[in-house]
């Protein structure tokens, strides 16, 4: 059975329902203290929370730990690095994404509910959902503003839309360029999102929606 | 050689700063005529080093700053 590292740092705090999500969706995964190893893992999941309680910008301290030569190393050899909210900022900040994520155009902690676009339904994370296709999931986050020097690079994998799939201004929560919530490495093998997956990984959570997204990955690990 | 190093990191020209905005709407709503308000951070430190600008710039490029969105300047000057 392949075996997924959820990496928690001194401030995370999604890491058990992470670590719950990846089981539902049929690997297995442990919650691994940053200064331990990631040998015998087969992929690598950053969660979401405060890592250093986002001193200097959110992920800044993090993205710079030495268990993130590791991650870099897993990215490189092509095996699944997926990072949520938090552990989006961290990537970022590590160089392993493109772009940055700067606070919330409003500045203010949203937390809520919002509709998604999959524009991307090619990569290891998203081959369970169709291309165009509206989810659901929720956001938590002060600083998910994406930005990036030129966009057209950017693999673009979940936009903020409404219920039918338009992407506006109006549902645009954070300021993000083109509505952007999700964005992947040129391979596909490294996933950032802001929605939160794990917290859609369940029908009495509200929705099932994320869960796709976990079985995506670990699917494409098993090959 | 012991420095004092004094380094401010703002967002670049251009890029919305929300948390200066919000600092700047207070103001004008206090009375005062203020106008394009920007919150940059602020480090002070002292430091180690035979080559102070060289270390400086490279502590701002790899962590105190974000050289996609920040731009920074800085002073170093002797501890006496």
């Amino acid at each position: 059975m392949v075996r997924f590292a959820v990496v928690v740092f001194p401030g995370t705090n999604c890491d058990f329902e992470t670590e719950r999500a990846i089981r539902k969706a049929g690997a297995e995964a442990e919650r691994v203290w940053y200064k331990t190893s990631l040998k015998d893992f087969d992929g690598v999941v950053l969660p979401g929370g405060f890592s250093y309680a986002d001193y200097l910008r959110a992920g800044a301290i993090a993205a710079r730990q030495e268990i993130m030569e590791e991650v870099k190393e897993f990215a490189r050899e092509g095996r699944p690095v997926l990072g949520i909210c938090n552990g989006f900022q961290v990537l970022t900040e590590a160089g392993l994404l493109p772009g940055a994520l700067r606070p919330n155009k409003t500045p203010r902690f949203i937390c809520k509910w919002v509709h998604l676009r999959v524009a991307d339904g090619e990569t290891p994370f998203t081959q369970f959902y169709e291309p165009g296709e509206v989810i659901r999931m929720p956001i938590a986050h002060a600083e998910g503003n994406y930005y990036a020097d030129d966009p057209s690079k950017v693999r673009v994998v979940f936009q903020y839309s409404d219920e039918e799939g338009n992407i506006t201004d109006e549902v645009n929560p954070n300021g993000s360029l083109l509505n952007i919530a999700a964005v992947a490495n040129e391979r596909g093998n490294i996933l950032g999102t802001m929605p939160h997956p794990e917290r859609a990984s369940d029908r009495f959570l509200g929705s099932e929606d994320g869960l796709r997204l976990f079985k995506s990955m670990v699917e494409w690990a098993r090959r | 050689m012991r420095w004092k190093v004094r380094v401010i990191v703002r967002l670049k020209e251009g890029l919305n700063d929300p948390e200066g905005r919000v600092v700047g709407n207070a103001l004008r709503n206090l009375g005062f005529n203020v106008e394009n308000l920007r919150v940059p951070k602020y480090f002070e430190f002292e430091l180690e080093s035979e080559g102070p600008e060289e270390e400086v710039e490279e502590m701002c490029r790899k962590l105190l700053a974000n050289p996609l969105i920040h731009e920074w300047e800085y002073s170093i000057e002797p501890v006496s």
